[in-house]
């Protein structure tokens, strides 16, 4: 039917904010809420009333992101706030994190997900260390698009050369953490230029307004360049009458494409077979890719069960030692010695945290050696070994399959968020006296 | 192994495009199979209405051609509209699914519950709801929540934990990565996990018509006795309407949501199709808890007050 075409053949696009409410964030989300018509009459009724009470003239749009009661009353952020709205072109996820103490915490988890960051900055201040923060972090996360919004520029005469200036100094700094699509835009988030709709004051600009920008930047990378990676979620196995010898192991594909015919190795055992069959949630095909839930049927009978991998070439060494880059999520400090349990994909294993090698100083990138123990928000470096062997690619490989969490055996909570390898090519040691090998 | 670093545009020419549905397909999927193996007695909250008819079709996707392996849990507040709870139960003997049905009519008749003076029976589900995960010992329970519903959901996860009590305590909640979902829980505790976290009303309303999901009749346009209390037209009937004030009439009415007939109201429609009702949701300057939910009025924080004490 003619009116589901035009609304269904779009996108998805995740992405997420960074920036503090100084920096005009809440004003700039609740700006592409508006003038994307992504908030309706009761929901800018309710804001309306609510800015009336605080006293205020014209609706503020920043209480369209306001926190919830639980806290405001116990003094903490929610981690993430989702949004969502949509274009005639996109369908739009929107992870918006708060900037206050927990931030880098916030960031990397809503940065997890994310295909594009949105990192914001006052043209008065230009690039501060909050800023470097935080495209450190949509670095570390390997976010593929970051975009770096230069809001009040109605406070600096629309002038080209603060834009220019500040748009070098972050393309620069970017560009040196491994961020290869970096996209200014200038804007006022108050008054609305470049925000949905083209700029009456900045004539200077040729480049598209921020929402026209999100609405084209391409989702996703190309499977085809990718080794296909499956974590065996659960297996299926029918046992009825018209299915009496159908074995299927379902799961999301974290990478790459499989076809029917391919050779692929079952991780961690090792055994290779080929792919028999892909049923694309009842629908028999012969090819899938990431992101695709399916389900895969094997040619031969190998023991397979959920937390198994199922790999195209080439597919990883299994291990039990594990370097990787981590950010400690949880008020309690994780230490040296400490026995949790790692969840990967589809499995979790018992894992020992060896060593905490260095503190990564988000804001300068330099390693601080001697680290005791990784406190909340803080970067480091750490070396686990499980108690069984992990198929893990790097991070920088495969953020899926590249990334793992860290959980507290006793009571289950979600203490660290990890990433297989190194951090940035550019993470460099300082004090020449810490380094013992010298 | 080499880093992706080419992308494609999101057009024709990419043969390997996911339009938005397909993508929230598959992490729906990917959800309901992630508690598939890691938990032992889940159930699916099903009411009859639209999101969590979608949630037990994507769940028969996810486990094709194999059952799926979880039951289906009802919390019948006595007033619920006949032709939901028709298609509730055929419904549930179609794909050969066990229905609990918790009923706030029996916790009513035996003193548990007392009626409330304004009539609405929806704040009084919570008490059925979690003395049935308890006597089932449910460890996690598939609910159709979305973020786009409303502000105290937006800052919800895919796996919510409840403690003992089924209360929901904003500190206790796990920062949820990647696609990485903690559904770790002590004896007693159970986890609330939402496989709709990301659509919205609209990506509902398409994936119905796509998939050619049939709903209760009541979601489409038909003439209907109703009568206007707070500005909402509901349905007249036993519950409690309409009181001497009220004046019954007869209106071309469609549901937009389903719930308790005391408290959902219905919205002047003469949409027929699910293709008319993308077109009318698409073009509606209200959001449909804002148009249809008395409940949520009760105040500005009614639905974070609701999910603390460990409503849906």
């Amino acid at each position: 039917m003619s009116t589901t075409t035009e609304t269904s053949a779009t996108s998805l696009l995740r992405f997420a904010t960074a920036g503090s409410v100084d920096d005009g964030k809440s004003t700039l989300v609740g700006r592409l809420l508006h003038d994307s018509k992504s908030v309706l009459a009761d929901q800018l009724e309710a804001v309306e009333h609510a800015s009336r009470n605080r006293g205020q003239d014209a609706p503020d749009l920043a209480l369209l992101t306001d926190g919830l009661r639980a806290e405001r009353e116990q003094g903490i952020t929610i981690d993430v706030a989702y949004r969502y709205f949509a274009t005639a072109r996109r369908r739009f996820i929107l992870a918006d994190t708060p900037g206050h103490v927990q931030y880098t915490r916030n960031m990397v988890t809503g940065a997890s997900t994310a295909e594009l960051a949105v990192v914001l900055v006052d043209a008065r201040n230009g690039v501060v260390e909050q800023t470097r923060r935080h495209a450190a972090v949509a670095a570390l996360l390997r976010v593929p698009h970051v975009v770096l919004a230069v809001n009040k520029m109605d406070l600096v005469d629309y002038a080209e050369p603060v834009f220019a200036a500040i748009a070098e100094e972050f393309t620069t700094y970017a560009a040196s953490l491994g961020v290869k699509d970096v996209v200014a835009v200038p804007i006022s988030a108050l008054a609305g230029d470049n925000v949905v709709e083209p700029s009456a004051h900045m004539d200077w600009y040729g480049g598209p307004t921020l929402l026209e920008h999100l609405e084209t930047v391409p989702v996703g990378s190309d499977p085809s360049d990718e080794p296909a990676r499956f974590p065996v979620q659960y297996v299926i196995r029918p046992q009825s009458e018209e299915y009496r010898d159908y074995r299927g192991y379902a799961g999301q594909l974290a990478s790459g494409v499989l076809r029917v015919g391919d050779a692929v190795t079952v991780l961690p055992s090792g055994h290779t077979t080929t792919v028999a069959g892909i049923d694309a949630l009842g629908t028999p095909t012969d090819i899938a890719w990431a992101p695709q839930s399916v389900t895969v049927r094997l040619a031969d009978d190998i023991d397979i069960s959920r937390g198994d991998l199922i790999a195209a070439a080439p597919a990883p060494v299994p291990t039990k030692d594990i370097e990787a880059t981590v950010c400690h999520l949880n008020e309690r400090a994780l230490l040296p010695g400490a026995k949790v349990l790692l969840k990967h994909t589809t499995r979790t294993v018992r894992a020992l945290v060896k060593e905490i090698s260095y503190r990564i100083d988000i804001d300068t990138l330099e390693q601080r050696s001697g680290a005791q123990g990784l406190e909340v928000n803080d970067i480091g470096h750490v070396v686990l070994r499980t108690a069984e062997p992990l198929a893990l690619d790097t991070y920088t490989d495969n953020r899926r399959t590249g990334s793992f969490l860290l959980i507290d055996p006793a009571d289950g909570t979600t203490l660290t968020a990890g990433m297989a390898g190194e951090a940035f090519d550019t993470v460099r040691a300082t004090e020449p006296d810490e380094e013992d090998w010298v | 192994m080499t880093t992706a670093t080419r992308t494609l545009p999101d057009t024709l020419e990419n043969p390997y495009a996911l339009s938005h549905l397909d993508a929230l397909e598959a992490e729906s999927v990917h959800i309901f199979r992630e508690v598939a193996g890691e938990f032992e007695r889940p159930v699916i909250l099903f009411s009859g209405g639209k999101d969590s008819i979608v949630m037990l079709h994507l769940a028969l996707k996810a486990f094709h051609p194999a059952p799926v392996p979880f039951a289906l849990l009802h919390v019948d507040t006595g007033h619920n509209f006949p032709e939901v709870i028709e298609y509730r139960d055929r419904t549930a003997a179609r794909h050969n699914l066990r229905l609990h049905v918790a009923s706030v009519q029996d916790f009513i008749d035996d003193g548990r519950l007392r009626e409330r003076p304004d009539g609405t029976r929806n704040p009084l589900q919570t008490v059925p709801l979690l003395d049935a995960i308890e006597s089932h010992k449910f460890d996690a329970v598939f609910g159709g929540g979305r973020r786009d519903e409303e502000k105290a959901r937006a800052k919800e996860r895919v796996f919510s934990l409840r403690d003992e009590f089924g209360a929901w305590d904003p500190r206790r909640q796990r920062p949820e990565l990647w696609s990485l979902y903690n559904g770790r829980h002590a004896p007693g505790e159970h986890v609330r996990v939402f496989p709709l976290s990301n659509w919205t009303e609209l990506d509902v309303w398409q994936y119905i018509e796509r998939e050619g999901i049939e709903l209760p009749e009541i979601y489409y346009a038909h003439e209907r006795e109703v009568f206007k209390r707070d500005g909402m037209w509901l349905t007249a009937g036993a519950w409690g309407g309409p009181k001497e004030h009220e004046t019954p009439e007869t209106r071309l009415i469609r549901y937009r949501t389903v719930g308790d007939m005391s408290c959902t109201g219905a919205v002047d429609s003469d949409a027929a199709t699910n293709a008319d009702i993308i077109a009318e949701i698409a073009a509606s300057r209200l959001t449909e808890r804002g148009a249809t939910r008395a409940d949520d009025k009760l105040s500005e924080a009614a639905m974070e007050d609701r999910k603390r004490e460990g409503y849906f």
